[in-house]
């Protein structure tokens, strides 16, 4: 997802008899469903792991608003450009909150930027492909903030109390973002021949990069155990996986565009979809730092740090005047 | 850097009458900065009618590993309820 190969502690999950008594008492408030808040005692390894998923999530959050910002000045109204600006002010504010959540867990804000900007930090996948045609950023809104949801949705019932309020806030204010996004869709997909196909060529090419969204199949995600034993995670790559392409499929339908998976089927007994896995070739690629934007991405996010550094110290300087003034 | 600026905790007065709640918090050089900032964050939805800033350092919390000692005279004081009392039926509501 926006944190999608977080390292937990790289052993398995402990057994009740191989964990200390105030472990054994952490996982039993943990397993009653009662959420763990700052200054309580927590494992080295869950504070760890926090930090890591949270802080991914974050800069996610962050980066996720170049390729979108990519269209600002180039939305086809003015209204639709209002709408892609607040969009993106609030994928600004949803890195704000979560950045605030790291910073509980002990870590500064700085190191966390300091990280991403040297390109030490992972962020989600998705971010690292092309906007290419404003139907990109309708698809990237219904798909990416679609899958961003399902993720986010069951994370409003992770163990961290204030990972878990950060949620909350996201999950309020994402549903504008998928339907914004859906809204362009609609537009094109219903359009001239030549808007309609445009529709369906992003939905080709951000299909694929929006399943890997949910990270690696879970067979090989070494570190899901011990986080949803502790309830840092609360859904499996591959269900969460499922949940999207289930409610997905129909809506592609709805457009009367093509499922770009030409093997995807409805099962009538379970209910559920079967499609065809993306090429994690891909995204092992793409998380490595090979995919096809993750320099541009890094230039851009390293060009806006270093160009408003003359605001954020004007900013400490006034205040520091203001400081003297007063004393 | 923005981590030299002090951390401020971010209260909003949903609508009048209620209470400032608790919202968040972030990063700002002063106060005056602390709030355009948190009206931009925590209000871009017509979530308040007036918003507090506090430096968090100025916040005084209790510590969880007391939470014994510190609610336990309460806990026995079970009369403070007025469910302690058994008032007959026959004498209507109180």
């Amino acid at each position: 997802m926006y944190a999608q190969e977080v390292k937990s502690t790289g052993r398995g999950v402990k057994t009740p008899e191989e964990m200390s008594a105030q472990e054994r008492a952490f996982q039993a408030r943990i397993d009653a469903g009662e959420k763990i808040e700052p200054k309580d005692w927590m494992p080295e390894g869950y504070r760890k792991t926090l930090i890591r998923q949270i802080s991914q999530h974050a800069h996610s959050e962050v980066v996720g608003q170049l390729p979108e910002g990519n269209w600002i000045t180039r939305a086809p109204t003015l209204e639709r450009k209002a709408i892609l600006l607040a969009k993106v002010q609030d994928e600004a504010g949803h890195g704000l909150y979560l950045y605030s959540a790291a910073e509980t867990l002990g870590v500064s804000r700085e190191e966390l930027i300091t990280d991403l900007l040297a390109g030490r930090a992972k962020y989600s996948s998705i971010f690292n492909y092309p906007t290419l045609t404003w139907a990109d950023i309708g698809a990237v809104g219904w798909l990416v903030d679609g899958a961003a949801i399902v993720n986010q949705v069951a994370l409003q019932r992770t163990s961290y109390g204030p990972y878990s309020r950060a949620m909350i806030r996201i999950c309020k204010e994402e549903s504008f973002h998928a339907r914004q996004g859906f809204d362009i869709m609609m537009k094109m997909a219903n359009g001239t021949a030549a808007q309609k196909a445009m529709a369906q060529d992003a939905l080709n090419r951000l299909w694929w990069p929006a399943l890997m969204m949910f990270g690696p199949p879970d067979a090989e995600s070494v570190h899901s155990a011990q986080s949803m034993a502790w309830k840092i995670k609360v859904m499996t790559n591959d269900e969460g996986r499922q949940k999207f392409v289930d409610q997905t499929i129909p809506q592609i339908e709805y457009l009367g565009l093509e499922v770009p998976d030409c093997a995807a089927r409805l099962n009538p007994e379970t209910g559920h979809y079967s499609f065809t896995d993306p090429d994690w070739s891909e995204f092992f690629a793409v998380l490595k730092g090979n995919g096809p934007c993750n320099a541009d991405r890094m230039r851009a996010r390293n060009k806006a740090h270093d160009e408003g550094a003359w605001f954020r110290e004007g900013l400490l300087a006034h205040a520091e005047k203001h400081q003297q003034a007063a004393e | 850097m923005a981590s030299d600026w002090p951390l401020w905790e971010i209260f909003i007065r949903g609508q009048y009458g209620l209470s400032h709640r608790h919202v968040g918090s972030l990063h700002a050089p002063d106060a005056e900065m602390a709030m355009l900032n948190a009206r931009d964050v925590y209000t871009r939805r017509n979530e308040g009618v007036s918003i507090w800033v506090v430096k968090s350092a100025d916040i005084t919390a209790s510590a969880p590993s007391r939470k014994g000692p510190m609610f336990d005279p309460s806990n026995d004081k079970t009369y403070r309820h007025p469910t302690f009392f058994d008032i007959p039926d026959d004498v209507g509501s109180m």
